[in-house]
């Protein structure tokens, strides 16, 4: 078998597979936190909170309301989304005027508020939430096996963000988006009810982060922690990818589960910062990011 | 007065600390074309956006087709039928040219559909999937009309339409104004040129520093240009001694 | 009357060692510094770190190491930790502050995050369980710094010189342009002024007083920790600030005050107290933006128009019950 460095190419092969997986989740969530900056001009540090609560949600359904997975994909999205909405209309928006790091002060709050909540209803030790039936198993590529839940988390999220981005760039709605990003007060005078998708957005945003979760669950284990660990390391990513470009984020989200995947097999120690280091060599090199546009 | 188009009386608008636009009174009939006049900074295009309700603060009463509109929000101002062409020509960079040209919803029955919106401006048509911003900016002018053409506004408020354009450019949108004006569309524009204005309106406001100080008729404006160009250069020109007609 | 309020705040300081555990006055100091430290950037230069534990942690770490195997005294130790914080500074503001204002929080934030991983896994921090048995030694060779109350003597004079530097820095000709940064900056490049460097600048001194109450707080507890360098303690100074004032030079201590006394009377919580955190995060955010030294410094304040109404109102509506009284007489 062919050898890298006296690794074998399976174990190569192997860790690119496992990036891909996480790449997967940095990439659902630095598209809803790409699209909320773009259009709302906050960085939602709620972001991994409300991803850790569609993970709950999620177990939270099945555990006590048997409801299962298929359903918590669809149900869990449209319940944290409404509060979302609940928590732009009523909160986010009245900051609007001022300085924009309370925005993003605001939703810290909300974050740490989410996360203690959950620890003291569920500790720190997570719930284990099963792979639903016809995922299980695994499946056999000739360098691992691997579990056809994953192949299904791989293969959903690519197929979501390229339905948001198609949906962002090419439809009708997604124009009025676009414009709104652009030019919200502009865009008003040519009639789009720019408050409304301002309010829309946010919602679709972190119900995008609560899908994130329930496709989470059954991989990592459902706990309060989940959200803060990865939030972090979305932020480095979207900051790789470059603020404002819808694009920048899904490339640099699975990209950089890709760096870090490889990173595991080559220098184990460092794959917990090297999205890190990345992040600095891009910012000293390009400080917009790879596809920011310029400041 | 009152059954204007639009009326707008004593209105006051602010950039922020400084009061641009005290106490400006005008109307609007429908049908008509209006221009406001004046130097850069004089007030036109503060009150445009204040009709338009993009600028937040602003006094004062703006009465549109009978009704108040001084404390709509723009986008509801814009779905009551008034077409906006700002000064910028608010094309977006992040949309194609057919995007920009499908942005605004329309909003009466009067809109012209895209077949003739292509015929009229084949360059459009040519040019339906550049980005917004790629296109030159006598383009941009012709998409920003054809745009608000397309909604079927019929009153509309145009700023400055012919800046740094070529004087080709210019007669094509001359023309563009005309027909509008013809399809029974009502327009107040803002210009410095006012010979252009001369060509298509029927009265000329001249604003100086944020108020209203003349009104002419079109025909006192043809008589006699001279009256109307001292209030928009440097220097005071020397009226010529022209008959009263 | 200024003067009877520092007079006042100066008796009770140098008498607090024999009201209160000197330990718990001398961890509010240090959190006090950190706070200030922090508000240098963010109160007059206008810039959010949310990663200023790793300058806190980093000079905890070093002096720690620097006191106990290399055996440093007291003041070459605490001066290695604000050396580390200083460069860690340097290095990080070189990374963050290149044009992106917006961004520059979650940039802090991750670069935090990066050096809290490094510090998790290397060897010389003791990972989870730190460094522990930091020597206090001795002041100056002079005094023994064992002692609870002697030390809470060095450091509050320690910290008091700092708020001191701090307030000076504040108000010099470089703390102007700052705070013009922060207020207008477009006017202060037309003026000519290389922003960069200024908010370099500042992030460099806010990182090296940041390593010094860092550095202090190894030796209090005579313990170097991860939390010390956890972004759950970048985002607690934010809120210490936040809560007493963000730009203003007694704020960031009225704010420390204010959460670690609200943390240790709530220590059985648990988990509630970073509930609790976040509420009043929200609450200020939406509220109280000014914090509480700004709010009642601030003749205009939305807080104080409110409280002088329902005085108002509860002064007329005595009147009007003791006329009603007076009337039943008749």
């Amino acid at each position: 078998m062919l050898d890298i460095f006296d690794i074998s190419i399976q174990m190569v092969m192997a860790q690119v597979a496992i990036g891909l997986i996480n790449g997967s989740f940095y990439a659902m969530l630095s598209l809803g936190l790409a699209i909320i900056f773009g259009l709302l001009n906050i960085i939602n540090f709620s972001h991994g909170a409300f991803y850790m609560l569609g993970a709950f949600i999620g177990w939270i359904l099945l555990s006590y309301l048997s409801v299962n997975y298929w359903l918590a994909l669809i149900l869990v999205p449209i319940i944290v989304g409404a509060l979302g909405v609940i928590m732009e209309r009523f909160l986010i928006r009245k900051l609007y005027d001022v300085d924009h790091i309370y925005g993003l002060l605001l939703t810290y709050g909300i974050a740490l508020m989410l996360q203690a909540l959950f620890l003291n209803l569920f500790g720190v030790s997570g719930e284990i939430y099963p792979v639903p039936a016809i995922l299980e198993g695994t499946m056999n590529l000739s360098f691992m096996y691997l579990p056809i839940y994953r192949g299904w988390v791989i293969f959903a999220s690519v197929i979501v963000c390229l339905s948001t981005w198609y949906f962002i760039e090419r439809t009708k709605l997604g124009s009025y988006l676009r414009a709104a990003t652009e030019n919200p007060e502009l865009a008003r005078a040519f009639g789009i009810r720019v408050p409304i998708l301002v309010t829309l957005t946010f919602g679709a945003g972190v119900a995008l982060a609560a899908f994130a979760g329930v496709m989470a669950a059954p991989v990592y284990q459902v706990s309060p922690l989940m959200g803060v660990d990865i939030v972090i390391v979305v932020f480095a990513v979207v900051v790789i990818g470059g603020m404002g470009s819808i694009g920048g984020a899904i490339i640099a989200g699975f990209g950089l589960g890709i760096v870090e995947g490889l990173t595991r097999v080559f220098y184990p120690e460092a794959s917990s910062v090297v999205i890190f280091v990345v992040m600095v060599i891009v910012l000293l090199v390009r400080p917009s990011g790879l596809f920011g546009k310029a400041v | 007065m009152n059954d204007s188009l639009l009326c707008v009386q004593n209105l006051t608008a602010r950039y922020g600390e400084s009061q641009v636009v005290h106490d400006a009174s005008f109307y609007v009939n429908q049908g008509e074309v209006v221009t406001l006049l004046g130097r850069n900074g004089a007030g036109k295009t503060t009150t445009l956006r204040a009709i338009m309700g993009v600028l937040q603060t602003r006094g004062g009463s703006i009465r549109f087709g009978g009704n108040e509109i001084s404390s709509l929000t723009s986008d509801q101002i814009a779905r009551c039928g008034i077409g906006y062409v700002p000064e910028e020509r608010g094309i977006f960079g992040s949309l194609t040219v057919k995007e920009n040209l499908m942005l605004p919803p329309v909003v009466s029955d009067n809109a012209m559909p895209l077949s003739e919106i292509y015929s009229l401006f084949p360059n459009i048509r040519e040019r339906l999937a550049s980005q917004g911003t790629h296109l030159s900016g006598g383009e941009q002018q012709m998409l920003a009309m054809a745009r608000i053409l397309r909604t079927g506004a019929h009153f509309l408020l145009l700023d400055e339409p012919t800046e740094g354009l070529a004087p080709i450019i210019i007669d094509a949108i001359a023309d563009v104004i005309k027909m509008l004006k013809a399809r029974g569309t009502t327009i107040l524009l803002v210009e410095q040129n006012s010979r252009f204005a001369s060509q298509l309106a029927d009265r000329h406001y001249v604003f100086e520093d944020g108020t209203i100080v003349k009104e002419f008729t079109n025909q006192e404006v043809l008589d006699n240009p001279a009256q109307v160009e001292r209030y928009l250069s440097v220097e005071v020109v020397q009226e010529e001694e022209g008959s009263d007609a | 009357m200024r003067i009877v309020f520092f007079v006042s705040l100066a008796i009770f300081a140098l008498i607090a060692p024999f009201l209160f555990y000197p330990v718990f006055l001398m961890k509010l100091l240090c959190l006090a510094l950190f706070a200030s430290a922090f508000n240098l950037l963010l109160g007059y230069a206008g810039l959010l770190s949310f990663g200023h534990a790793a300058f806190y942690g980093t000079a905890g770490y070093v002096t720690a190491h620097a006191l106990t195997n290399w055996n440093m005294s007291f003041e070459f130790g605490l001066l290695a930790g604000v050396i580390a914080a200083t460069l860690l500074g340097l290095a990080f503001g070189m990374v963050a502050v290149r044009r992106l204002g917006i961004y520059f929080a979650m940039i802090t934030l991750a670069l935090a995050q990066m050096a809290y991983f490094i510090y998790l896994q290397a060897p010389f921090t003791g990972g989870e369980d730190g460094i522990q048995g930091v020597p206090r030694g001795e002041f100056i060779g002079l005094i023994d710094l064992k002692d609870n109350v002697n030390f809470y003597y060095v450091v509050l004079g320690i910290c008091v010189l700092s708020f001191l530097a701090i307030y000076r820095i504040v108000y010099s000709p470089f703390g102007q342009v700052l705070r013009s940064i922060g207020q207008n900056p477009d006017r202060a490049v037309s003026l000519g002024y290389s922003i960069e460097n200024y908010k370099l600048g500042v992030f460099v001194l806010s990182a090296a007083f940041s390593g010094l109450a860092g550095g202090l707080s190894v030796i209090v507890f005579e313990l170097a920790s991860l939390g010390g360098a956890s972004w759950h303690l970048s985002g607690e100074v934010v809120l210490m600030t936040l809560v007493g004032g963000v730009g203003t030079i007694l704020g960031p201590i009225v704010g420390a005050a204010i959460i670690v006394t609200l943390q240790s009377s709530l220590a059985e919580a648990g988990q509630w107290v970073m509930f609790i955190q976040g509420a009043i995060f929200v609450l200020i955010v939406m509220a109280f933006r000014k914090g509480i030294v700004g709010e009642s410094l601030d003749p205009h304040s939305d807080v104080r128009k409110a409280l002088r109404n329902i005085k108002r109102k509860a002064t007329d509506k005595e009147a009007a019950l003791s006329r009603k009284s007076r009337g039943g007489e008749k």
